[in-house]
């Protein structure tokens, strides 16, 4: 069963999805959000900012806010204007026909234009038995789990500002937390490096990679190689917390939409994809900025490429005879 | 609500032993953001399968032996008892639907 054509449908909830929902409601698209499920990881309902505490560099907000309660703030501004939302994930898009299909299982939802922000999610180290020992000391959210580490000896890998971030909120409740980067020197902004440096419970093994988990039913240390010498050494650690980067959420748009090679979405004019009445806006665009407020940024741009694209239709409609469902 | 009960360290035992019901533990905490998501999902499908499910809520902060005992690291982790004893373990934040089915034998 499908209900009427819409006007834009709007696929995922971060910064991105939310910002293009105010906008478009309040343009009065009467937008649906498709806003994903709920899950422990980035890939859900507010995206990646439900998973961290403090968000520090986003406008208009002299203490800081929480992750979640700036996510709330926005849901509930474009719900204010009207916005619709399914908690659902998306499962199959149609973007080949007009009106654009998109499926909820097996419920048909359509629409004369669609804004794709499905973000990105947490990249895994790919080790073996990572996915099993999820819950039971390997993590995918520090802010949840940081708790149960009081007094352990903790690892964290990666060396961007994630990793930064995680290590020093880490330290709240760990004895040492190790931090294992591939590399020499870190990609960290200057002021989270010197956080970091500067924090007595951090210490840095560099130019090594994780190369495997030892424990069976929970962790207990983890084996690390370095990528230089190829010694390999154990680090006695109850605790793995991953930020080695990102992949966008773009599975459900393949063959469908233009990406790069990493599977980004590739926008021009704007936030136009591949496909006329399309568009992208946040990180699953963006592999280099991914900030809040340039997915916000986006978000808006979006909506007003979907705003003026329709109504450029709707105008040619007047003399093509297009069907009046256009 | 009747079908949500709050546990704590000192009644875990005496209350998922009290009732011929499954009870589904919530470990959660309030700096927990898929904690908070799934709360309402969790009362909503107790409220769906009176006689057959319960909720218990505990809050790790308060209630750190339970959590311990149950080699609780994660949060949301569900612990579903039945007669007191676990049967399921269910780590991390999920959706209705997965959780229905995940819980399907017990309700």
């Amino acid at each position: 069963m499908a209900d009427a054509v819409r006007d834009v449908i709007i696929i995922g909830s971060g910064p991105a999805g939310l910002t293009a929902a105010i906008y478009t409601a309040r343009a009065n698209l009467k937008p649906l959000v498709i806003e994903g499920e709920i899950s422990s990881s980035g890939d859900q309902p507010g995206g990646q900012l439900m998973l961290t505490t403090d968000v520090e560099n986003y406008p208009g907000f002299v203490d800081g806010v929480l992750g979640p309660d700036l996510m709330a703030t926005f849901r509930a501004q474009a719900a204010r204007f009207g916005a619709e939302y399914r908690t659902e994930k998306a499962t199959r898009v149609d973007l080949s026909s007009r009106p654009f299909r998109v499926w909820v299982g097996d419920d048909e939802h359509r629409a004369r234009s669609v804004i794709v922000s499905t973000g990105a999610r947490s990249l895994m180290l790919g080790v073996e038995h990572e996915i099993e020992l999820i819950g039971s000391g390997v993590s995918t959210c520090a802010t949840c789990d940081g708790f149960f580490f009081r007094g352990r000896d903790i690892a964290v890998v990666g060396g961007g500002d994630s990793a930064m971030e995680e290590a020093i909120f880490l330290t709240k409740f760990a004895d040492k937390v190790t931090v294992v980067h591939r590399r020499k020197h870190l990609r960290a902004s200057k002021i989270m490096q010197d956080r970091a440096f500067t924090n007595p419970k951090i210490e840095f093994v560099w130019d090594s990679v994780v190369s495997e988990l030892v424990g069976d039913t929970k962790l207990e240390g983890v084996r690390v190689r370095n990528v230089q010498s190829g010694e390999e050494s154990t680090l006695a650690v109850t605790g793995l917390f991953v930020a080695i980067g990102h992949a966008p959420n773009t599975d459900l748009f393949r063959d469908q939409l233009d990406m790069d090679d990493a599977g980004y979405l590739l926008t021009h004019a704007g936030t136009r994809t591949s496909v006329e009445g399309v568009f992208g806006a946040g990180d699953v665009q963006d592999h280099v900025y991914r900030q809040a407020v340039t997915a916000a940024g986006s978000g808006c741009m979006a909506a007003i490429d979907a705003e003026r694209w329709l109504e450029s239709q709707a105008h040619a409609g007047d003399t093509a005879g297009t069907p009046s469902e256009w | 609500m009747d079908n949500v009960t709050t546990l704590s360290d000192a009644t875990f035992d005496e209350e998922i032993k009290a009732t011929a019901e499954a009870v589904l533990v919530d470990f959660w905490a309030e700096w927990c953001g898929p904690c908070k998501l799934i709360s309402p999902i969790l009362e909503e499908i107790a409220n769906e399968h009176p006689g057959k499910l319960r909720v218990g809520k505990l809050n790790v902060d308060d209630n750190p032996a339970v959590a311990r005992r149950f080699e609780v690291m994660a949060i949301p982790t569900l612990i579903l008892f039945l007669d007191g004893e676990p049967k399921k373990r269910l780590i991390g934040a999920k959706g209705k639907g997965q959780l229905l089915q995940e819980l399907e034998e017990f309700l």
